[in-house]
C-alpha cells in the first residue's frame, strides 16, 4: 500500500541554512584575518584592541564551531529528521513552534555570545569560553533541540530509526553531558554580591580542570565535528548518488565503536602534563583504536559509491562528499599518529595541531555542510542548482586551499618542534624562542593564502545558493536522487 | 538487540548515554581528590595577582602562551623546572594553553623583570626584535577591576575553602591575607605601587597613587608571581 506523499516543511531548515552561510563567512573571514596577522603583525591594530589576535582567535573558533557547524547541523536535522522519520513538521504546530523558537534563540544567543567575547568576557577554556549567563542560553537552546528531536520521533511513521538518527541522538546527548560538566562554574556575584555579575570561577582547579576541559574539548570535536557530520553523510551521499549504504553491519560497528572509544581519547591532549600517567597512556591507546570506527564509517561511505565512481566526474556534490570522507580518513589517521607519546612530544604546542584541526574541519566538516546545503537547495525552492560550473570551481579552489593550509602547517609544526629541542655539540639549546617564530613567516603566509582560497569559495557558494533560490530554472517536482544543475 | 534498540528510541538513547558516560567516569573520578592537593609551598593568589590573572584571561594570553613545562631536558633548559600537579592547586581555571605561538610562561617570574614586561607589552619588538606579538597598549590605561578579583577570592575562600587568612605552614603568621575589601584593596595598592615603580613608568606610578591600578600593573604582578 502506497502512502500519499508527505509534504515536508522546510521553513526551519532554510533559516538555519542561511545562518550556516552567514556564520561560515564571518567565522572563516576572521580566521583568514588572524592567519594574516601571524604573518603580518601590523594587521593586529586595524580596529584597536578589537582586532588583536588573542581577542579574535576565540571568536573565530566559536563562530566556526558553534555558528557555522551547529547551524549546518540544525539545518540538516530539520530536513533529514522529517524525511527519515516520515513525518512532516507541518503536522505538529507545537514542533513547528519549537523549531522556530530554537532558531531565534540560537541566533540571538549566538550574537550576544560573540559580542561578549569581543568585550573580553571569557572563561578562557577552549571552546567553552562563554561566561555563565550565555551557558544558560546554550542549555536552553539545546533543550529546545532535544524537544524537537524526541518530539518528532514521538510522532514518527517510520518505526526504525535510520543511521543518521542514531548520530543526531548521540550528538544531542553527548554535547549535553560534556557541556554541562565542563561549564560547572560558580558565579562570583551570586556568592559575594560584589564585582562583575558575569564573572564566574571554575568548579575545578588545576589538573582536574584541565582533565575535565580536555575530556570536553576533545569530545566537543567528537560530537560537533564528527558525529553529526556522519549523520549527514549517511543521508546525503546515498541520496545524492542513489546508492544504498554499503553495509549495515559496518555502520553498526562504527557507530557503537565510535561512541565507546571516542570519549577515552581526550587524554591525548594532556600527554606529558601533570595528569596521571595511566590516563595519558589510555588517551594514547584509545586514540589509536579510534581509527577503526572512524575508518569504518568513512569506508562504508566510499564503498557506497562502488561501481558508481563515474558520478564523481559528473556531480560536484558527490565530489564534495567523497573528498569529505577522504579528509575524514586523513584526519582520523593523523590524530592517532599525533597521540603517540613520542610524536606528541614533538607535535604538541606547535602549528601541526591547528593544521590537523583544519584538515578535519575544512575538508570534512566544511565540505559536508556545503554539499548538504546545496543538495537541499533544489528541494527547498523547487529549482535547479544555479551553476554546476561555479560549484566545480568552488570545489577545486577550496581543495587547493586546504592542501596549502595543512601542508604549510605540517612543515611549520615539525620545523618548530625540531628547533625547540635542537642542541649544539655541547648540549646547549641551539635556538632562542624567537628564532623558532621568525622562521615560520613563509608558512604562516602560505597558510593564510590557503585560508583565503577557502574563504573565497564560500562566496561562490553563497552566490550559487542565492541564485538557486531566486533566479534558477524551476523544476516540476522534488528530485529523487541527483540534484539537477544548470551548466 | 541492535535492531530492537533502533525501534525503541528511549532505550537507544539510554544505551548511547551509558556507553559515552563510561569513559569520563573511569578517567576523571578516581584521581580527582589526589589531584586537588597543593604542593608544599603553593599559595593562593593575592588580590592584585588575581586581578592580573583575570587580565591574562580577559586578553586570552593563553591563546598563544602555555603554562605547562613538560619533563624534557629541552624544556627544562629553556623554561626551568618541569611543572608539578600541586603547583596548580589554586588555578581556577587552569591556564595550560594548547599552543605555543609564544614561549611558555609557567616560570616567567624567574627570568623577566617588571620593566621588561612593561616595555614588552607596550612594544614587543623593542625588547624582542622579530616578535609577532601585538602591543597591548590599552591595558596601560584600563583600570584593573579589583572588586571582581576580590569577589573571586572571597568566592573560592567560601566555596572551595581556599586558605586565605590562614596560617598554612604553622609559623604563626597568616600567609595570604584577604580580610575585608577595604583591607585587601589597601594591600593591593601598596603592592601595585612597588610594581609600578619597578616598571620605571611615571604614568603607571601616578595612576596607582591616585588609587587606580592599571591592568598592566596587576598583570605584571601576576607574571612575576609565576615561578
Amino acid at each position: 500500500m502506497q502512502n500519499p506523499a508527505i509534504e515536508y516543511d522546510y521553513t526551519v531548515a532554510k533559516w538555519f541554512s542561511y545562518l550556516a552561510i552567514l556564520f561560515g563567512i564571518i567565522g572563516m573571514g576572521i580566521g583568514v584575518w588572524i592567519a594574516f596577522e601571524l604573518a603580518f603583525p601590523e594587521l593586529n591594530y586595524v580596529a584597536g584592541q578589537y582586532t588583536l589576535f588573542s581577542r579574535l582567535r576565540p571568536i573565530h573558533t566559536n563562530t566556526v564551531a558553534f555558528g557555522f557547524t551547529l547551524s549546518g547541523i540544525f539545518a540538516t536535522w530539520y530536513y533529514v529528521g522529517q524525511r527519515v522519520l516520515k513525518v512532516s513538521m507541518a503536522e505538529s504546530k507545537f514542533l513547528m513552534a519549537v523549531g522556530k523558537l530554537h532558531f531565534w534563540l540560537y541566533f540571538i544567543g549566538a550574537l550576544l555570545a560573540v559580542g561578549s567575547l569581543l568585550l573580553r568576557y571569557t572563561t578562557s577554556k577552549e571552546y567553552a569560553q562563554f561566561e555563565w549567563p550565555f551557558d544558560i542560553v546554550v542549555v536552553l537552546i539545546w533543550v529546545l533541540w532535544g524537544i524537537s528531536i524526541f518530539g518528532l520521533i514521538g510522532i514518527r511513521r517510520e518505526k526504525t530509526l535510520y543511521i543518521s538518527m542514531w548520530y543526531y541522538i548521540a550528538t544531542f546527548l553527548g554535547v549535553a553531558m560534556l557541556y554541562l560538566f565542563n561549564n560547572m562554574e560558580v558565579p562570583t556575584y551570586l556568592i559575594t554580591g560584589m564585582g562583575d555579575p558575569f564573572h564566574s570561577v571554575s568548579m575545578y582547579a588545576g589538573t582536574n580542570d584541565a582533565m575535565v576541559q580536555w575530556w570536553y574539548g576533545h569530545n566537543a570535536v567528537a560530537f560537533v565535528f564528527t558525529v553529526p557530520i556522519i549523520a549527514m553523510i549517511y543521508y546525503y551521499l546515498p541520496k545524492e548518488s542513489g546508492q544504498p549504504v554499503y553495509s549495515y553491519k559496518l555502520s553498526l560497528l562504527s557507530f557503537w565503536g565510535l561512541m565507546f572509544v571516542y570519549l577515552w581519547a581526550g587524554g591525548h591532549h594532556l600527554i606529558y602534563s601533570t595528569v596521571p600517567d595511566w590516563m595519558q597512556t589510555m588517551g594514547s591507546v584509545f586514540s589509536v583504536i579510534l581509527i577503526l570506527p572512524s575508518w569504518g564509517s568513512a569506508l562504508n561511505m566510499l564503498l557506497t559509491m562502488k561501481g558508481e565512481w563515474g558520478q564523481l566526474k559528473e556531480n560536484p556534490l558527490i565530489k564534495f562528499m567523497v573528498l569529505a570522507s577522504t579528509f575524514y580518513m586523513l584526519s582520523t589517521l593523523e590524530g592517532p599518529i599525533q597521540s603517540i607519546k613520542s610524536v606528541n612530544a614533538l607535535a604538541h604546542f606547535t602549528d601541526w595541531i591547528p593544521g590537523h584541526v583544519h584538515d578535519g574541519t575544512l575538508g570534512w566538516v566544511g565540505f559536508m555542510i556545503i554539499a548538504a546545503i546545496m543538495h537541499m537547495a533544489p528541494r527547498f525552492y523547487k529549482r535547479e542548482i544555479y551553476s554546476k560550473k561555479l560549484l566545480e570551481m568552488q570545489f577545486w579552489l577550496q581543495t587547493t586551499g586546504i592542501v596549502l593550509y595543512f601542508s604549510s602547517m605540517w612543515i611549520a609544526g615539525i620545523t618548530q618542534g625540531m628547533m625547540w629541542r635542537a642542541v649544539d655539540q655541547y648540549g646547549n639549546l641551539a635556538y632562542s624562542f624567537i628564532d623558532t617564530v621568525t622562521v615560520l613567516h613563509p608558512y604562516y603566509t602560505l597558510r593564510a593564502i590557503g585560508g583565503l582560497f577557502y574563504f573565497t569559495g564560500l562566496f561562490m557558494w553563497a552566490y550559487n545558493f542565492y541564485k538557486t533560490m531566486t533566479a534558477s530554472k524551476a523544476i516540476e517536482k522534488e528530485p529523487q536522487f541527483a540534484s539537477p544543475m544548470a551548466a | 538487540m541492535f535492531s530492537w534498540l533502533e525501534k525503541n528510541p528511549f532505550f537507544f538513547a539510554v544505551g548511547v548515554f551509558v556507553v559515552i558516560a563510561f569513559a569520563g567516569l573511569i578517567e576523571i573520578v578516581p584521581d580527582f581528590a589526589q589531584q586537588s592537593r597543593p604542593v608544599v609551598g603553593a599559595k593562593p593568589y593575592s588580590l592584585l595577582e588575581l586581578a592580573g590573572r583575570q587580565v591574562y584571561i580577559k586578553e586570552s594570553c593563553n591563546a598563544c602562551h602555555s603554562q605547562l613545562i613538560r619533563p624534557f631536558k629541552s624544556e627544562t633548559d629553556r623554561y626551568g623546572m618541569y611543572s608539578l600537579n600541586g603547583e596548580y592547586a589554586y588555578d581556577r581555571p587552569f591556564l595550560w594553553g594548547s599552543k605555543r605561538t609564544g614561549p611558555d610562561l609557567h616560570r616567567v617570574g624567574n627570568y623577566r623583570t617588571s620593566d621588561w614586561h612593561a616595555n614588552h607589552m607596550w612594544e614587543p619588538t623593542s625588547v624582542v626584535p622579530g616578535s609577532i606579538m601585538p602591543a597591548y597598549k590599552h591595558i596601560f590605561k584600563n583600570v584593573a577591576d579589583l572588586e571582581t578579583a576580590y569577589a573571586e577570592a572571597l568566592t573560592v575562600k567560601k566555596v572551595f575553602n581556599v586558605p586565605y587568612d590562614k596560617d598554612m605552614n604553622g609559623d604563626g603568621k597568616i600567609d595570604v591575607p584577604l580580610g575585608s575589601f577595604k583591607q585587601a584593596k589597601q594591600r593591593a595598592l601598596q603592592y601595585a605601587l612597588k610594581v609600578a615603580q619597578e616598571t620605571k613608568r611615571k604614568d603607571l606610578v601616578d595612576m596607582v597613587k591616585q588609587g587606580k591600578v592599571p591592568e598592566i600593573v596587576a598583570l605584571i604582578a601576576y607574571l612575576n608571581r609565576l615561578k
